[in-house]
């Protein structure tokens, strides 16, 4: 086990864990965000850049600090570490500084864009980018590109986490899309118009944390935020058949993997669940699906409504309403 | 003139083959090394003799190799890296070509040392006429038993091959080159864990410059003691120097470390002056990728010392008033040269270079591209100057890789020691874009 220090707050955990599951361990506002890192894909991370932090001593054995900011993703925690995020000046800065870099070749078309509401992008710039933008040269663009009859690609809006690289190295028998190119012109592809055909493509659209792999199914079907998510499953012979479904009225609008407060999957699914299967019926309903990330899906959906406020003072208490409590 | 150590013989016709390389001292370091000296002992001799890293970093090689993990039944491997391309460098494929058979000499005596019986040289893919002189020595050198199963019959095993890269200049940072050399797409890693423990095929690897390995030999030969003596301070032994730029003698020089900066530049056994009698206007000592320096402080530090060709004092004054030696690039301006435009065309190199892994750098050296090429064609604005130094910054430390501030110190040093000549730019579009313009404010003032 090793204790460390993370804002100020100690917390111990398992030797070899990264500094960024530690602070996950304590959660709230001082877990550094991660838009390349998937705890699902082995590998992941260290590419994107905003979660670096300042480890400002280095172990209990080796106080000295570490030089550079650390990406906290793929560091581990040694015994005796202290490390700073939201407490420390340089690492919002540089945090700002690589939002900055990963909008100014995106096309910022939220408003045309279906990742819109559940973006972990739009999030991140909300919460860690400036509003003003100091770029005025043209942006990169590419054409869509058609990965079969499921997937859309869009490149424009791609942030290249490699995310969708590991989940088909990872999951799937063979990956047919990967990064060409380099620097700025890097982009994922099929290298051939390839298809990309097996029982567990439609993952990559989960794991991308930004519109640029999405679901022909659910395209501009409807907004994520007017959709209500409810936890379902069913008995699927090739995964878990744990889902969640976005529906409309009694419409299944879109499934999708069961993800948690930090958009990772907890379980991968079948292509047949997510695509195939969109009639109530073909699913027993658990409930509802609590979605705790800070995006506006979750707004205003699972607060209870503030009740029994006495704004008339004195009301007999046959007018006081019983709510279920949490 | 100083002692040759690796550029003894390189003029001698006919030492690229076996029978005149051996009939001018030849692999005598491989026979005294696996007959008379064990590998502990050889590393011991590099760490004596202060041998530092000679493709830009300086990190002592002695200490490099004792960091390598040894772990039973696990091969370990050494690679030389003969990625060459930095704009500016050149030393490496001069010596490659001359003297093929002085590189192999050096692998085999330091996979021993290493304990390592399958070793690489990874290099430049636009070098295959060099591949193939190398590839040409190598099947001499299996041929004469110095390679290959029991080597010189001491039991030492050692097969060594030569891998062409793709002509990315990011192979040349020892983690893509290891995944390039692998067959994968060559992304740098990140780090922990470093090459030394798991490098190559997820083994113990140590990776050289050619020019580090290739000075292994004469410290075998003629003891790591010896070789500390040349030099100055832990700078020590030779460098060779790929000079290029507005000089009389452009070419590549062996040097003692500790020659002073300006007789490097005006004596006629090196460089012989600048082109023309021109002025000097700005010199980058380490390849494209070191800050660089304006004439009055390349040849005398800030505090008034004269500047010496080591890695301590052309790094004195850290990145506010010096630079580095890197991996001794030694490019000249003269007067007429414009700092926009080169800086311009440093950012356009590493724009293109960059592997596109990492956000700060993937996006940062195009932005920083694409601003310099608008001051640069007269569209500038007077905030641009400030943007840039910001940009530079964001990049700078942030990255998986050294290749980010690669990227950003040509920039902001220029901009740190040229900003009047930025500023001049962008006041004045029409002069600065007409065919030869340059700034000269600057040397004016520097003469008063």
């Amino acid at each position: 086990m090793a204790k460390i220090t993370f804002d100020g707050i100690e917390v111990e955990v398992e030797d070899g864990t990264t500094i960024l599951q530690a602070a996950r361990k304590i959660g709230g506002d001082v877990v550094p965000p991660a838009m390349c890192f998937y705890t699902p894909l082995k590998g992941s991370g260290g590419k994107c850049r905003v979660c670096l932090v300042k480890v400002t001593q280095g172990s209990a054995r080796d106080p000295r600090p570490m030089p550079k900011l650390v990406a906290s993703c793929i560091t581990p925690v040694q015994d005796g570490m202290v490390v700073e995020n939201t407490t420390n000046e340089d690492v919002l800065n540089a945090r700002k500084g690589i939002v900055e870099m990963l909008l100014i070749n995106h096309p910022l078309d939220c408003p045309i864009c279906d990742q819109a509401g559940e973006c972990d992008l739009q999030n991140l710039s909300y919460e860690h980018g400036v509003s003003a933008t100091r770029y005025e040269e043209p942006r990169r663009t590419f054409d869509k590109i058609d990965l079969g009859p499921y997937i859309q690609l869009h490149m424009t809006r791609c942030i290249l986490c490699y995310r969708c690289v590991y989940t088909a190295d990872q999951i799937t028998d063979k990956r047919v899309h990967g990064v060409l190119g380099r620097g700025d012109a890097a982009e994922i592809g099929t290298y051939i118009e390839n298809v990309i055909d097996n029982d567990f493509s439609g993952n990559v659209i989960d794991v991308c944390p930004v519109g640029a792999l999405t679901d022909k199914t659910w395209r501009f079907k409807n907004r994520v935020w007017f959709t209500k998510p409810l936890n379902a499953h069913r008995d699927c012979p090739t995964c878990s058949g744990k889902v969640t479904l976005w529906s409309r009225g009694d419409q299944v609008l879109r499934v999708t993997a069961r993800k948690d407060e930090y958009a990772e999957v907890e379980e991968f699914i079948c292509n047949t669940c997510r695509f195939d299967k969109k009639e109530v019926s073909d699913w027993t309903i658990e409930g509802p699906r609590n979605i705790d990330r800070g995006s506006v899906i979750s707004a205003n959906h699972y607060e209870l409504p503030v009740i029994n406020v006495p704004i008339v003072p004195n009301l007999p208490k046959s007018t006081v309403k019983k709510m279920p409590t949490e | 003139m100083g002692i040759k150590i690796l550029t003894e013989h390189i003029n001698v016709p006919g030492i690229e083959t076996l029978e005149m390389y051996r009939k001018h001292g030849g692999y005598r370091s491989v026979e005294k090394a696996l007959k008379t000296m064990t590998p502990d002992e050889v590393v011991e001799e590099v760490k004596t003799s202060g041998l530092r890293g000679r493709g830009g970093a300086g990190f002592p090689a002695g200490m490099k190799w004792s960091f390598l993990a040894k772990p039973e039944g696990v091969p370990r491997y050494l690679v030389c890296n003969a990625d060459e391309s930095e704009p500016g460098t050149f030393k490496d494929r001069v010596f490659m070509e001359k003297n093929p058979h002085a590189l192999i000499e050096g692998m085999i005596t330091s996979s021993y040392a290493l304990g390592a019986n399958t070793s690489y040289i990874y290099i430049r893919g636009e070098l295959l006429f060099v591949l193939r002189i190398l590839e040409k020595a190598i099947a001499e050198a299996y041929a004469a038993g110095l390679l290959g199963k029991n080597i010189l019959g001491s039991g030492y095993d050692l097969d060594l091959h030569v891998a062409p890269g793709g002509g990315a200049y990011i192979c040349g940072e020892e983690t893509a080159l290891l995944e390039s050399l692998e067959g994968k797409r060559g992304n740098p890693r990140n780090k922990p864990p470093f090459p030394a423990v798991k490098g190559l095929f997820q083994s113990p690897t140590v990776v050289n410059n050619v020019e580090t390995i290739a000075s292994v030999p004469w410290i075998v030969n003629n003891t790591g003691a010896e070789y500390a003596k040349i030099g100055i301070g832990r700078s020590t032994g030779t460098k060779l120097i790929s000079a290029s730029g507005n000089i009389n003698r452009p070419g590549v020089y062996e040097i003692d470390l500790g020659v002073p900066v300006e007789e490097f530049i005006y004596s006629d056994e090196y460089c012989g002056g600048i082109w023309k009698g021109k002025q000097l206007k700005a010199v980058v000592p380490g390849g494209s990728s070191v800050p660089i320096l304006p004439a009055e402080l390349i040849l005398k530090t800030a505090a008034g010392e004269q500047r010496l060709m080591t890695y301590e004092s052309l790094s004195d004054g850290g990145f506010v008033s010096g630079s580095m030696l890197g991996s001794g690039a030694f490019i000249v301006f003269d007067e007429d040269q414009c700092i926009v435009r080169n800086t311009w065309n440093y950012a356009r190199f590493y724009h293109h270079e960059s592997c596109g892994q990492c956000s700060p750098c993937r996006e940062g050296t195009g932005w920083m591209e694409r601003v310099l090429h608008r001051i640069e064609h007269g569209h500038g604005h007077q905030q641009d100057i400030d943007l840039l130094v910001s940009v530079a910054k964001q990049i700078e430390g942030n990255t998986i890789c050294p290749l980010g501030d690669a990227a950003a110190w040509p920039v902001a040093s220029a901009i740190r020691h040229f900003r009047e000549e930025f500023e001049w730019h962008i006041k004045h579009p029409q002069e600065a874009t007409a065919p030869g313009a340059v700034y000269r404010g600057q040397l004016a003032a520097a003469t008063v």
